[in-house]
C-alpha cells in the first residue's frame, strides 16, 4: 500500500480504505483474491529463530476481570501461552491515546516477536510503534489501518448478535427489546442491527430501544441504563457493553437478558438467555503458527466469521424451549457453513427507505462504516 | 504502665515535611513488597523489575518525563487557584477546551507554517481553556455560586462538548464512522527535542513553571495573589480587589489546564480524539496537594506518580501483576502522606505517671 502514500493524505487513507475493502472481500471470495493478488505484495517474514521461543505480546484495554471484552481476548492469548514453542504476556487496563503507546514501544524494544493490540483506540499508536520496529509484527483488532508489518484482524460479531436477537424476538411478550449500547461507532451499530434484523425476522412486531452510554465498562451507569428500558417496558435487555450490569438489572426485574463477549450466565443465572461471544483462540493460534512457518504477512485485514468459530452464541438457558432453539440453531448451522445472509435486503432504515433491495447484499465496506439504524430501531445514532 | 499519647506540638516541625514524604515512601513501598509476597510472586524480583522500569534505563525515564507533562501543567494551573483558596475542580474540562481550541487552530489553518501555526495553537488553547475557567469565577462572584460545584458541572459539558465534536462537525470523514478528527497537518504536530521521544511539550513545562514560580516571588499580584488566599473579607480589608483576583486566578489556572490539553493533541496523539481525556485534571489536585500547591514539589511529585504509572506496566508485563496494583500503591502512598501531615503539628510522646 505504500503506493498510496504520495497521493496526498486524505486520498491516501481513502485508497486504505477501498483496499481494505478489496482484502476483507478477499476473505471469501476467489474473484477478489485475485484483485487482491494486483495490489503491491506484502513479503511474508521470516520466522524466528528455529530454537527461539517466539514471544508474543497483548495488550488490553480493561481488567482480564471474570467475563468481558478482554476476559475474551485474554482466553485466547492462553491457547497462545499454552504452545510449546511460545512465551507469551499481557498488559491490562491501558488506556487508548498515549499511553498505549508507550506499552506497545515497551515490548518492541524487549523483543517480542508479535504483539497484539485488542482495541480500537491503539489504533494509531501500534501503527506509529510499528514503523519504528520493523521486525516486530503487529495485529491489531478493530481498525483499518495496516503496514508492511501490520495486519489488522475482528471477528463478525453481527453473525451472532443476528442469532441473539432471533432468541430475544421469540422470547419477548410486549415485543419491546431493550438494547445497552456503548459508542455510536460503525460496530455498535451493526450490531444493534443485526439484533434488530434477527429479531424481526422471527417476531416483525418486535423494536428495539437503544440507550448510549458512553462507555465500555462502568457496572453501575450500565446497569442504570438497563433500568430506564426496563421502565419503558422492555422484556428483553440485550447489550454492548463489558459489565455485566445489564445482566443483572434484568434478573431482578425478573426478564430476559442477552449477554455479550462471554457466557455472562453466571451473573443472571434466571434471565440469561444466551450471549453473543467471542472466541479469539482459533485465530490467536493460526497467527503465532504462521509467525512460526514464516508465513505471516502484514497489510491484511482479516474479518472471520462463525465458520471459523471467531464469533458464536453461548449455550441457551434453561428457560429457552425446544421451538426457539431449533429456529435459532437452522440459522446458525448456515452461518457455520460460511452462508452470511443477515445483512442481505430487503432492508430499510429507520425512515422507511429501502437501503438493500431484496436479494442485495451490503458490502463489507458498508458494514464497516455503517452510521444509520434499521427499521425496528427505537432511537438514534449520536 | 507506659503507653503513648500524642501531644500538639508548640511550633510546626521543621523540615518535617521532607521527613514525612520519604517515611510515608518507605511505609507505601513496605506494604507493596507484603502485597506481592502475599501474591505469592518475588519482592526482590519486583524491586528489580520495578527499578528497571523506571530509573534503572533511559526509555522509561523519557516515557515517564513525557507522561508527567499534562499532570504537571494541569497541576500547576489548579495550585494557582489554590493558593487564592477558589476550589478549581475544573482543569479535566478546561484541559478539554484547550484541546478544542487548539484543534480549531489545526483544523482551520493547515496550511500556515509551523512557526505561525503552533503558536495560534497555543493562544486559541490558552484563550479556550482560560475562558472556559472564567465562567464559573463569574458565577462565584455575581451569584455566589460555589465554584466547586460550578467547575466540576462544566467538566462534564467540556467533554460532551468534545465528543459533540469528534462525532460531529470535526469527525474525519475517512474514519469509517469512528469518533476522530483527520490527522493535523506536519506544521500543527509539536515535534520531538533531538534525537530523544521528549516532545518540546517539556519546554512549555518548564517555561510556565519558571514564570510562575517568579510572579509568586517577584510581583506585587503575586503577594496580593497570596494574601488574598486568607479569604475574600481580609483581601477587601486590605484594599485588594478580590473580584478581579478571582478572575485572574481561574483565567491563569485554565489557561494553564488548556495548554497541557494543547501539547498533549498537537504532541501525542496528532488528531482529536475522545481518547485524549485520561483524567489528568483530577490526577492534578491530588499532586497539587501533595506538593503543597509550590511549583517545584509539583515537579517532582508529577514526575513520581508518572514514574510510578510507567514502573507498574513493567511489572505487569515481566510477572504479571495486575494493573490494579498500581493503583493500590499510589492510593497508599497518598494516603500515608496525607496521613502523615499529621505529625506536622503533633507528635507522640510517652504518657506521663
Amino acid at each position: 500500500m505504500n503506493v498510496f502514500k504520495s497521493m496526498g493524505a486524505k486520498l491516501a487513507v481513502f485508497c486504505l480504505g477501498a483496499a481494505l475493502t478489496l482484502s476483507l472481500a478477499a476473505c471469501g471470495d476467489q474473484k477478489a483474491e485475485q484483485k487482491a493478488a494486483d495490489k503491491p505484495a506484502v513479503e511474508a517474514k521470516p520466522a524466528p529463530a528455529a530454537d527461539k521461543k517466539i514471544k508474543v505480546g497483548f495488550v488490553y484495554v480493561s481488567p482480564i476481570g471474570d467475563a468481558g471484552y478482554s476476559y475474551a481476548h485474554h482466553q485466547g492469548q492462553k491457547a497462545v501461552a499454552a504452545l510449546p514453542f511460545v512465551e507469551s504476556s499481557f498488559v491490562e487496563s491501558v488506556p487508548e491515546g498515549a499511553d498505549s503507546e508507550r506499552v506497545i514501544t515497551n515490548m518492541a524494544r524487549k523483543d517480542f516477536d508479535l504483539v497484539f493490540t485488542t482495541s480500537f483506540g491503539y489504533m494509531d499508536s501500534t501503527l506509529k510503534v510499528a514503523k519504528e520496529f520493523p521486525k516486530v509484527r503487529f495485529m491489531h483488532c478493530s481498525g483499518f489501518k495496516t503496514a508492511e508489518n501490520m495486519s489488522n484482524y475482528f471477528g463478525r460479531m453481527y453473525q451472532a448478535r443476528y442469532l441473539t436477537g432471533m432468541v430475544a424476538g421469540q422470547m419477548t411478550k410486549k415485543n419491546i427489546l431493550g438494547y445497552v449500547a456503548a459508542f455510536p461507532i460503525p460496530e455498535v451499530i451493526r450490531g444493534i442491527n443485526a439484533f434488530t434484523l434477527g429479531a424481526r425476522s422471527v417476531n416483525p412486531q418486535a423494536q428495539v430501544r437503544v440507550v448510549w452510554t458512553k462507555t465500555w465498562y462502568d457496572p453501575a451507569l450500565e446497569k442504570d441504563a438497563a433500568v430506564s428500558l426496563l421502565d419503558v417496558g422492555a422484556d428483553v435487555i440485550a447489550q454492548h457493553q463489558d459489565s455485566p450490569g445489564p445482566q443483572e438489572a434484568a434478573q431482578q426485574r425478573g426478564v430476559y437478558s442477552i449477554g455479550y463477549n462471554s457466557d455472562m450466565s453466571a451473573f443472571a443465572p434466571k434471565a440469561h438467555l444466551t450471549a453473543a461471544v467471542w472466541n479469539w483462540a482459533p485465530l490467536y493460534v493460526q497467527t503465532v503458527e504462521e509467525v512460526k512457518n514464516g508465513t505471516w504477512k502484514g497489510g491484511q485485514a482479516i474479518w472471520w466469521g462463525m465458520d471459523k468459530g471467531v464469533v458464536d452464541v453461548a449455550p441457551y438457558g434453561p428457560m429457552v424451549p425446544d421451538a426457539v432453539k431449533a429456529k435459532v440453531e437452522a440459522k446458525r448451522a448456515e452461518l457455520k457453513a460460511g452462508t452470511d445472509t443477515v445483512f442481505v435486503g430487503p432492508i430499510k432504515d429507520q425512515a422507511g427507505k429501502e437501503r438493500y433491495a431484496a436479494g442485495q447484499k451490503a458490502p463489507d465496506a458498508d458494514l464497516l462504516g455503517m452510521t444509520w439504524f434499521v427499521e425496528g430501531v427505537v432511537g438514534t445514532t449520536e | 504502665m507506659p503507653a503513648l499519647r500524642v501531644i500538639k506540638r508548640d511550633e510546626p516541625w521543621r523540615g518535617g515535611a521532607l521527613a514525612i514524604v520519604l517515611g510515608a515512601l518507605a511505609f507505601s513501598l513496605g506494604a507493596g513488597i507484603l502485597m506481592l509476597a502475599a501474591q505469592g510472586k518475588s519482592p526482590v524480583q519486583g524491586a528489580v523489575v520495578l527499578w528497571q522500569g523506571t530509573f534503572g534505563n533511559v526509555f522509561a525515564l523519557e516515557d515517564a518525563l513525557r507522561k508527567s507533562v499534562p499532570i504537571f501543567l494541569c497541576s500547576l494551573g489548579v495550585a494557582v487557584a489554590f493558593r487564592m483558596q477558589v476550589w478549581n475542580i475544573g482543569a479535566e474540562g478546561q484541559f478539554a477546551l484547550g484541546a478544542i481550541g487548539a484543534t480549531w487552530a489545526a483544523l482551520s489553518f493547515p496550511g500556515l507554517p509551523k512557526i505561525v501555526l503552533l503558536p495560534v495553537m497555543f493562544l486559541a488553547a490558552l484563550l479556550a481553556g482560560g475562558l472556559w475557567a472564567l465562567i464559573p469565577a463569574w458565577l462565584k462572584l455575581k451569584l455566589k455560586v460555589s465554584e466547586i460545584i460550578t467547575t466540576l458541572m462544566l467538566n462534564y459539558i467540556a467533554i460532551l462538548l468534545l465528543d459533540y465534536l469528534v462525532f460531529g462537525v470535526w469527525k474525519d470523514p475517512t474514519s469509517f464512522g469512528f469518533p476522530m478528527t483527520p490527522e493535523f497537518s506536519p506544521a500543527a504536530i509539536l515535534g520531538p527535542i533531538g534525537g530523544t521521544r521528549l516532545h518540546w511539550g517539556f519546554a512549555v513545562c518548564l517555561v510556565a513553571g519558571v514564570g510562575l514560580w517568579a510572579f509568586f516571588r517577584f510581583t506585587l499580584l503575586g503577594y496580593e495573589l497570596k494574601a488574598g488566599g486568607e479569604g475574600a473579607r481580609v483581601a477587601r480589608y486590605a484594599g485588594l480587589p478580590y473580584g478581579f483576583l478571582v478572575g485572574f486566578v481561574m483565567t491563569v489556572s485554565g489557561a494553564l489546564a488548556g495548554l497541557a490539553g494543547c501539547v498533549e493533541t498537537s504532541a501525542v496523539l496528532g488528531r482529536l480524539q475522545p481518547s485524549l481525556m485520561a483524567g489528568y485534571g483530577y490526577t492534578a489536585i491530588v499532586v497539587a496537594w501533595l506538593a503543597r500547591l509550590e511549583p517545584l514539589p509539583i515537579a517532582l511529585a508529577s514526575f513520581l506518580l508518572a514514574v510510578l504509572r510507567v514502573g507498574v506496566e513493567n511489572l505487569q508485563l515481566e510477572m504479571q501483576i495486575p494493573a490494579a496494583y498500581g493503583m493500590i500503591m499510589e492510593g497508599l502512598i497518598l494516603l500515608s502522606v496525607l496521613a502523615g501531615q499529621f505529625f506536622q503539628t503533633f507528635r507522640l510522646g510517652r504518657r506521663e505517671g
